[in-house]
């Protein structure tokens, strides 16, 4: 019975492995892809990653909080929308649009987990849901910008400069803040405040009955996740060039469990490679099948039934078989 | 004798029509181990979890080392050195049994909202809890999933956790529940060496135990305490042989 006590994931870890792979790989996407005149295929690359980024944000509350959230895609507008503000009031720097959605989704955050976070399960589930619906239907009583068709704007600036124009640069921007991000969470979970985090999810109770009081806690998580969220909210109006209520419908909150679930969730690396997964093949499945969201539902329950823990436990548990190690769990 | 450590005066709870805590006044002194005994459903584990401040009393007082708790919550009472554990096993089986001990160091050592340090690092942290392990028995565990454990050391952890929040009063709900006698042999061992250090109360439904740990008993029957006493006075009480003991007696 061996088994590394860390809080995952920790040095060594086969998934901080995993994922310097992933970066390694997307790294070289782009001269790759014009090597062979694919160049159209960087920006669905790039929409690749900002989904990884909203996903990861998902996994922090969900997977180490146990908190999940089923309107975290109001974040994601609330992202877009204050870039697409800030535009139209002639605020162009990517840095300040940035600022701007922080703040916004710290506001929201505090305001609606201020109630959320005093459910617990499906009650979460349930209020989480509602705000973000609020957050949708709010967006679409904003004629000025476009009501429920939205608006399209112009790439942010870089240093005053239109970096952002090439694709290329856009998608390494991307790279780069998802890289930060990734070693953020890796770093915030094995601290001190991430295993406070991870003693809620354990046992609520437990973690009071030790001296926690847990709300400050989940509560500080809840609005980290918010900010990244809204960090890939303003990447992905830059990306789409263009800003609508959909991205923060109730499906998309959806969209972004299902990512988490799908790749393993309560260890980065699961909702990182789940996302990348999830956008990847809804563009080749959606090339060769018209149905398929079908497919990708079958996939779905495939995953859950035979795996639970998602992709990274069944990449554990087949490289566990290999090398002779077993099945820990 | 000297001053109480926990002084309970006229606690009530009801749920509807059920009183379940019945006007229940008690004192527990320091040093001592206090029993609570009584039939299944006597409101045991509901005193407890007023007393820790899971649970609310309708009303009456609950007073710790000269200062009034009654409306302090779990961590505050934590903090003062209040602790408890549970009749059904609360760890956190996805940690480590290190950390499971560390983590309740880390809740009185220093913030924890620091974000950047890895905790898992962090020296003082891991010696300390591993001197309450060591304490309890479960050293050579330390780097188990906690949820592998077996039952009877998954008792002592928990025994463990509450040692690491440094309680000067130690609330144990039935913490021979459900463990094999060798286990229960290593829990009661466990108890009697801590006595010295940490006053107790204890519910518990093994009466060779209680007698054996027990400075003083109380009986509760259907929310209410009936009788007080050492061991050798509850052992003759009418009342609790008609309570309580009457279906032992009968056995043998
Ligand atoms: N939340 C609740 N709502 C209603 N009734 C409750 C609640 N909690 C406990 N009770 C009732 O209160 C009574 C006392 O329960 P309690 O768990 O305190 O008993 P106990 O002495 O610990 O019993 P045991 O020896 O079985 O652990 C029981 O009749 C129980 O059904
Ligand atoms: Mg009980």
């Amino acid at each position: 019975m061996t088994q590394t006590p860390s809080q995952m994931p920790a040095k060594g870890d086969p998934r901080i492995r995993i994922a310097l792979c992933i970066f390694a790989c997307l790294a070289i996407v782009p001269p790759l892809l014009s090597l062979v005149g694919l160049d159209y295929y960087t920006s669905v690359v790039t929409r690749m990653m900002i989904y990884a980024i909203a996903a990861l944000s998902l996994d922090l509350i969900l997977g180490y909080g146990a908190l999940v959230s089923f309107g975290h895609a109001a974040f994601f507008g609330i992202g877009a929308y204050a870039a697409l503000f800030l535009q139209t009031r002639g605020i162009t720097d990517f840095f300040l649009h940035l600022a701007g959605a922080s703040l916004a989704a710290t506001a929201f955050a505090l305001v609606t987990g201020a109630i959320a976070l005093r459910t617990r399960g499906v009650y979460f589930i349930m209020i989480s849901l509602a705000f973000g619906q609020m957050a949708f239907f709010f967006f679409i009583s904003l004629s000025a910008f476009g009501g429920d068709d939205g608006m399209s704007l112009s790439r942010a600036t870089l240093f005053g400069q239109e970096l952002l124009r090439s694709e290329v640069t856009l998608f390494y921007l991307v790279l780069v803040i998802l890289v930060v991000i990734f070693g953020f969470l890796c770093r915030l979970t094995r601290s001190r405040f991430g295993r406070v985090l991870i003693g809620t999810r354990e046992d609520s109770l437990r973690m009071e009955a030790i001296g926690y009081r847990i709300m400050p806690y989940q509560m500080a998580a809840y609005v980290i996740s918010a900010v990244i969220c809204a960090i890939a909210g303003v990447l992905i109006a830059n990306q789409l060039q263009y800003v609508s209520p959909t991205l923060s419908s109730w499906q998309r909150s959806g969209e972004f469990i299902i990512m988490v679930v799908l790749g393993g969730v309560g260890n980065l690396v699961g909702a990182l490679a789940g996302a990348l997964l999830t956008i990847g093949l809804e563009e080749a499945l959606a090339r060769f099948s018209e149905h398929w969201k079908l497919w990708f539902g079958m996939l779905l329950l495939a995953v859950v039934l035979f795996s639970p823990g998602g992709l990274t436990r069944l990449v554990e548990r087949v490289s566990g078989r290999i090398t002779g190690k077993g099945d820990d769990r | 004798m000297s001053q109480p450590l926990l002084e309970v005066t006229s606690l009530r709870k009801s749920y509807g029509a059920l009183a379940v805590t019945n006007d229940v006044s008690l004192k527990v002194f320091p040093g001592q181990i206090h029993a609570i005994i009584g039939p299944n459903g006597a409101g045991k584990t509901t005193l407890i979890s007023q007393l820790s401040g899971q649970l609310a009393p309708d009303s009456g007082e609950v007073r710790y080392d000269g200062e009034v708790i009654t409306h302090l919550d779990m961590a505050g009472r934590v903090r003062r050195g209040l602790a408890r554990s549970f009749q059904l096993t609360r760890i956190l089986p996805g940690l480590s049994v290190l950390e499971n001990v560390a983590i309740a160091v880390q809740a009185r050592t220093g913030s924890s909202f620091r974000f950047w340090q890895v905790a898992a690092q962090e020296r003082a942290l891991n010696d300390e809890a591993m001197a309450c392990l060591t304490e309890v028995g479960l050293g050579p565990q330390a780097m188990r999933l906690a949820r592998t454990l077996s039952h009877g050391e998954k008792r002592q952890l928990e025994i463990a956790i509450a040692l690491a929040t440094k309680p000067r009063l130690l609330l144990l709900d039935e913490p021979l529940a459900g463990t094999g006698p060798e286990e229960a042999e290593i829990l009661i061992a466990l108890m009697l060496r801590l006595k010295s250090r940490v006053t107790m109360m204890l519910i518990e439904h093994d009466m060779s135990a209680v007698f054996q740990l027990a400075d003083f008993i109380s009986v509760l029957v259907y929310g209410e305490i009936v009788a007080g006493g050492t061991a050798e006075d509850i052992r003759n009480h009418p009342k609790v042989r008609e309570a309580y003991l009457g279906e032992e007696e009968e056995g043998t």
